[in-house]
């Protein structure tokens, strides 16, 4: 029933045609981001440049001031690594205890980080930003990793939570009854195997807190600590349609996720599709 | 004492107190009855639930008080009952960021949940290419909503490809995003196209679950295609189906990304979203008790929609 037939040979000729025309815009995003000025106005807007050049790149990697590029990469760097090893440490710690524990308490308190994931973050933003504001953590890359860390820990619990669940006892108490300490098993025993959750968890949550424009904007918006897309949200409001300059500042925004999404894009699939509940 | 291991049903497993010390000697303390093999300490989960409970609980129970007040973000304010919820209902702007923000939730649920179980359909077994057609799809997941929305806009341009297309078919250009009837479409549009293969992926994850035995057997009973579809995979995808609606409805309600890059609400407030709204009112106009109120809308329509959702989808046994 499901053999290869003519039929099928069709089919994939469809879902290609398809995909072409789904992928098109970064067509239009290379070609433009290597034209030059003059190009961009005497030509039209979907040939390719005839000068391919990489001026764009250089100016817009130059530029000083609020649009400092390299600066915004850097802190969106920072940033993202920053939560991931937040939630990593201490999510897998409180998912660890509360799928283990046999308490009730775990079970309420398990309860209290699954409702937390329905509640959306809007609401919260406004008395986070003014408790931001009086302890001055408005514009501080520390304050906005406590804030993704915190936001996002009831997806990091409920991750690692679910997969503790299915993980067996047995090398846990193998190792306590050894006499190993509860510290020295989690290091020694649990750290280790719980590699794949810890994957899931920083590819789903790093994501988030890479591309996140909202409260970046709000939380960091004209300090010297822009991220990426608040860099670029300013900087391309202020090229107006120099659209070379800004496919630019575009391609180089995008660049590091996709060159670890060509790494690993089975596990960002796999993610997507069993991570996110 | 028993000596049976903990297996995961066993509430106590090892139970420490019984054990006859070497020599014969009981200690002479009473004893506490503490499992033997405790795994991990309660206070390991302290920092998580500190941050939970201050930034979602205590932040967004602060938030709905000062949906009821008329703060300005300095000095005092004074509780203003439901003056705030009253003036939303009364400001066409807001009513027309509500309409838009439940068009663009539910157009784009259908439009995405469509296209990326076709999608699914198409790429589930037999293509040869399928997995390297499903890394194609899904690529534009991973990308900065607000990048995705600057190439679109380039697209939508009046000078750019789009004009260029439906000019090779003899239709006059249009302006896409300066027009109002026009405008939400296109955020509609670039919104879809970046998530379907999201949407994708959650259901192929749940086409796999679908055994190609107990298709090949309604085949062989003469059921068609269509019916096939409707009695074999609906059935085994009904959770996929409750997932990925209930995400797409919940990101679709915060739509934000996608408008300021694009339109920043215009022309004149025709894509203003509730979202872009909350942060207009509060952080450029300093409305904090305002912009609260905004946001608690925002937040009941999510939840009362994700809750109705789960009903919708789940008890139909």
């Amino acid at each position: 029933m499901f053999r290869y037939t003519r039929a099928t040979a069709v089919r994939e000729g469809v879902v290609w045609c398809v995909a072409l025309l789904t992928l098109l815009p970064f067509y239009f995003l290379v070609a433009t981001a290597l034209k030059p000025d003059d190009e961009l106005l005497s030509t039209s807007t979907s040939a390719p440049p005839s000068h391919p050049t990489l001026s764009n790149f250089t100016e817009v990697l130059t530029a000083g001031g609020d649009n400092n590029i390299l600066l915004a990469l850097l802190n969106s760097v920072i940033i993202t690594v920053g939560s991931i090893a937040g939630l990593v440490a201490f999510g897998s710690l409180a998912a660890y205890v509360l799928a283990r524990t046999t308490a009730r308490w775990g079970t309420i308190t398990f309860y209290l980080f699954l409702i937390a994931i329905l509640l959306p973050t809007q609401l919260g933003l406004v008395p986070l930003y003014i408790g931001a504001r009086q302890v001055g953590l408005v514009g501080s890359l520390g304050g906005m990793i406590v804030l993704y860390v915190g936001s996002l820990m009831p997806l990091a619990v409920f991750l690692y939570a679910g997969f503790f669940r299915g993980l067996p006892r047995d090398y846990e108490e193998a190792a306590a009854l050894d006499g190993a300490s509860p510290g020295r098993v989690f290091v020694q025993v649990v750290l280790p195997l719980m590699a794949p959750a810890t994957g899931t968890v920083a590819i789903l949550t790093g994501l988030i807190v890479w591309n996140d424009f909202f409260s970046a904007l709000i939380f960091l918006g004209g300090s010297d600590n822009q991220t990426l897309p608040v860099s670029m949200y300013y900087y391309v409001g202020s090229l107006v349609s120099a659209w070379n300059k800004v496919f630019a500042i575009v391609i180089i925004s995008m660049v590091p996720i996709l060159a670890f999404y060509l790494f690993a894009q089975k596990k960002f699939i796999q993610g997507f599709a069993g991570g996110i509940k | 004492m028993t000596a049976t291991m903990g297996t995961p049903q066993d509430t106590g497993p090892l139970v420490r107190g019984e054990v006859p010390v070497a020599g014969g000697e009981r200690a002479a303390r009473p004893r506490r009855y503490r499992p033997l093999i405790s795994y991990g300490r309660w206070w390991w989960a302290l920092p998580a639930i500190l941050m939970v409970l201050v930034i979602h609980y205590l932040a967004t129970a602060g938030g709905a008080l000062y949906a009821f007040t008329d703060w300005t973000g300095i000095g005092d304010f004074d509780l203003v009952g439901l003056d705030n919820f009253r003036r939303i209902f009364e400001d066409p702007t807001m009513i027309g960021a509500l309409e838009n923000t439940l068009f663009l939730a539910f157009g784009f649920l259908v439009l995405t949940n469509v296209v990326g179980l076709a999608l699914a359909l198409a790429l589930n077994r037999t293509l040869k290419t399928r997995y390297l057609l499903r890394v194609l799809f899904f690529t534009p997941v991973v990308l900065s909503p607000l990048a995705v929305s600057y190439v679109w806009k380039f697209i939508f341009d009046f000078r750019g490809p789009l004009n260029t297309v439906i000019g090779w078919v003899g239709l006059e250009p249009r302006v896409w995003l300066a027009d109002p009837d026009l405008a939400l479409w296109c955020v509609l549009v670039v919104m879809a196209w970046q998530t379907t293969g999201m949407v994708m992926v959650i259901y192929l994850a749940g086409l796999a679950t679908v055994s190609p035995e107990v298709e090949e057997a309604a085949a062989l009973d003469g059921a068609g295609t269509w019916q096939r579809f409707r009695y074999v995979t609906v059935p085994s995808i009904r959770p996929s189906i409750a997932i990925a609606s209930t995400l797409m409805l919940i990101q679709g309600l915060r739509v934000f990304d996608q408008v300021m890059a694009l339109t920043g609400g215009g022309p004149a407030g025709a894509t203003e979203t509730l979202a872009t709204q909350v942060y207009k009112e509060t952080f450029a106009l300093s409305n904090f008790g305002f912009g609260a109120a905004l946001a608690l809308l925002l937040t009941l329509i999510m939840l009362v929609f994700s809750v109705l959702q789960q009903a919708a989808t789940r008890d139909r046994n």
